[in-house]
């Protein structure tokens, strides 16, 4: 049943209600190749049972008639970021090494009512901090693909989400939650040759998220296909009581509503967009994004988002503000690890507990945090920085007067190898530089895959739209697939 | 060069961070480097610009103001909280002696 592992979500869906296949005989091949990819280290644990379990309960569900769940009988992997009642959950961090939530998280709970099983814990950066994938407690991801120079450079999938990119790239998964703080969703999915769907902020709940930076992380899917996604999203969605700043609006119809018909709709092309360091092979992909939007009836028109440039640093402050803030409940006292020498009192508790459990990318952030929220540089910092980001947001409440969306690429470079941007935090922070700005602004965005480079990696083309406009988003995502024909996967070495 | 080895010293010391010499000499050109770059947006103008509160318009939802008005937010869940805790004694957290 080795082709089962090539289907998407909504193709297993169907094939489980229409009987052509067993969930269980979904979840056993899906659990077989999660137990060949440990090479590619995207799982800090599995859980087969859990998948099998939930597909027991479909096929269960089917034989007796009951409706199913619009994710019924698809076993997909989820973040080590949601926690997972009675599963660890660590965040791919030491410092929470053997957390067993007592809960679980609004998004992954509205999945398994959906009808969606657990294949395992993907890994990821440590508290979601990185871009490739190399700042886990639990080692690198080493992304399904590689270049097409006969070699076997292992290649970043990404980061955050790097396990989630992987596995759905290397058909391990058919999809995978993700989330995004300033790209973490996006330029994985980029990377690894795959859809990945950041919603308006509060779209979904926060609510047993591991935080990193609680104005900006928002869950999404990641999945193969614009369809798939829109489905998963469709799931993971909804109000929450228990996040404050859930949305407090109905999900609409996004997978039934899709529509690559972009008639009538403009899509801004911002001119800040244009940056020295992105790769030719990009501002090609770029323009063939364009094409494919006019072909599909859209209408291209030149936009300006003049604070572009200012949208990082700004980031490079709220964000560390926040984690510096959230991460102070790694003390050693409620949860994960303790680090207690002998006869030391409270505060060397806290502080050698938090040398032995963060990574050198967590401390950094947590530093430089502390710093910008600090007597005396808290207005020069963290205050001016929620001004550009207030400015950030307002280029483009204004672009919104000239446009319904907005086409840029999701990243500069395609995927790199391990270990080439490591030594640099800068340069790895700048991949996220188109990321990051619709971020800042809470809006929807997702990335499409649009074409190989020359040494045969996988670019994606990024579309922002208004908020709530999830819907507007995914439709020209669509009319993207449909037109880029983006057949390519990864060839299998693992 | 923003920050020196003192400073960083000193962060760490706030952030509650235990730092070796070798750990704080490595680590305060590298966060001197992302600071000196976040100081660019010294440059912007934002002259009666407020700063953001809140990314996406909301309203601050309250609950009723009694115990457990809403079981999903409820308390009652001693044994849960205390789970994971690394010393948990007597229906408490554990903690090494703050008092002599």
């Amino acid at each position: 049943m080795s082709e089962l592992t090539n289907l998407g979500v909504k193709d297993i869906r169907d094939g489980v209600a229409r009987g052509d296949f067993t969930a269980r005989e979904v979840a056993e091949s899906f659990n077989a190749a999660v137990e060949e990819a440990s090479a590619l280290n995207a799982f800090i644990v599995t859980t087969p049972d859990h998948a099998l379990a939930a597909a027991d309960r479909v096929d269960a569900d089917r034989a007796t008639g009951k409706d199913l769940g619009v994710m019924a009988g698809v076993p997909i992997g989820m973040k080590d970021l949601f926690c997972t009642h009675g599963v660890q959950t660590t965040a791919a961090s030491r410092i929470l090494e053997g957390f067993e939530p007592q809960y679980e998280s609004t998004v992954s709970s509205n999945l398994w009512v959906a009808g969606a099983g657990m294949l395992g814990k993907l890994n990821m950066d440590q508290f979601a901090m990185g871009s490739s994938n190399e700042t886990s407690h639990s080692g690198n991801v080493v992304s399904p693909w590689r270049r097409n120079d006969g070699g076997n450079t292992p290649m970043s999938p990404g980061g955050s989400s790097g396990g989630s990119s992987a596995v759905v790239a290397g058909r391990i998964a058919p999809a995978a939650t993700g989330t995004d703080t300033g790209g973490s969703i996006r330029q994985p999915a980029a990377f690894a040759g795959i859809v990945g769907v950041k919603p308006t902020y509060g779209r979904c709940s926060r609510w047993g998220i591991v935080a990193f930076a609680s104005s900006l992380d928002q869950a999404g899917p990641m999945a193969r296909s614009v369809e798939d996604c829109a489905v998963m999203l469709g799931a993971m969605a909804g109000f929450d009581p228990k996040d404050s700043t859930s949305l407090d609006m109905p999900v609409p119809d996004w997978a039934g509503g899709l529509d690559a018909n972009l008639a009538g709709k403009k899509v801004g092309i911002p001119r800040e967009y244009v940056m020295e360091g992105t790769d030719q092979a990009i501002l090609d992909s770029w323009e063939r994004g364009k094409e494919w939007l006019r072909d599909a009836g859209a209408e291209i028109v030149d936009i300006s988002l003049p604070h572009t440039k200012y949208a990082l640093p700004a980031y490079y402050i709220v964000a560390p503000a926040e984690a510096s803030s959230n991460l102070a409940r790694y003390d050693g006292v409620r949860y994960g690890l303790r680090d207690l020498p002998d006869g030391a009192g409270l505060q060397d508790m806290y502080a050698q507990t938090r040398e032995t459990g963060f990574g050198d990318e967590v401390k950094r952030r947590v530093l430089i945090g502390t710093y910008v929220l600090s007597a005396g540089f808290y207005d020069a910092y963290y205050n001016q920085a929620q001004k550009v980001r207030a400015l950030v947001a307002r280029d483009f409440e204004q672009a919104w007067a000239e446009c319904d969306l907005i086409l840029a690429p999701t990243t500069p470079t395609a995927s790199f190898p391990l270990g080439d941007k490591s030594d640099d935090p800068l340069a790895m922070y700048l991949n996220d530089v188109f990321a990051v700005p619709a971020s800042l602004a809470g809006l929807p965005a997702m990335s499409v895959p649009a074409m190989l480079n020359g040494d045969g990696l996988p670019l994606g083309l990024q579309l922002v739209g208004k908020p709530f406009d999830e819907q507007g988003v995914l439709n020209a995502g669509l009319a993207i697939e449909q037109r880029a024909g983006f057949e390519a996967q990864p060839e299998k070495w693992w | 060069m923003s920050v020196d080895k003192a400073t960083v010293a000193k962060i760490a010391s706030l952030a509650r961070i235990k730092m070796s010499d070798e750990e704080l000499e490595r680590m305060a050109p590298e966060l001197s480097n992302i600071l000196d770059w976040v100081e660019q947006l010294g440059e912007v103008d934002c002259t009666g610009v407020e700063p953001m509160t809140a990314v996406i318009a909301n309203r601050q939802r309250l609950r009723d103001d009694e115990v457990n008005a809403d079981p999903k937010t409820g308390g009652g869940k001693r044994d849960e909280v205390l789970a994971n805790a690394p010393a948990a004694e007597h229906g408490f957290f554990g903690v090494p002696k703050v008092i002599e």
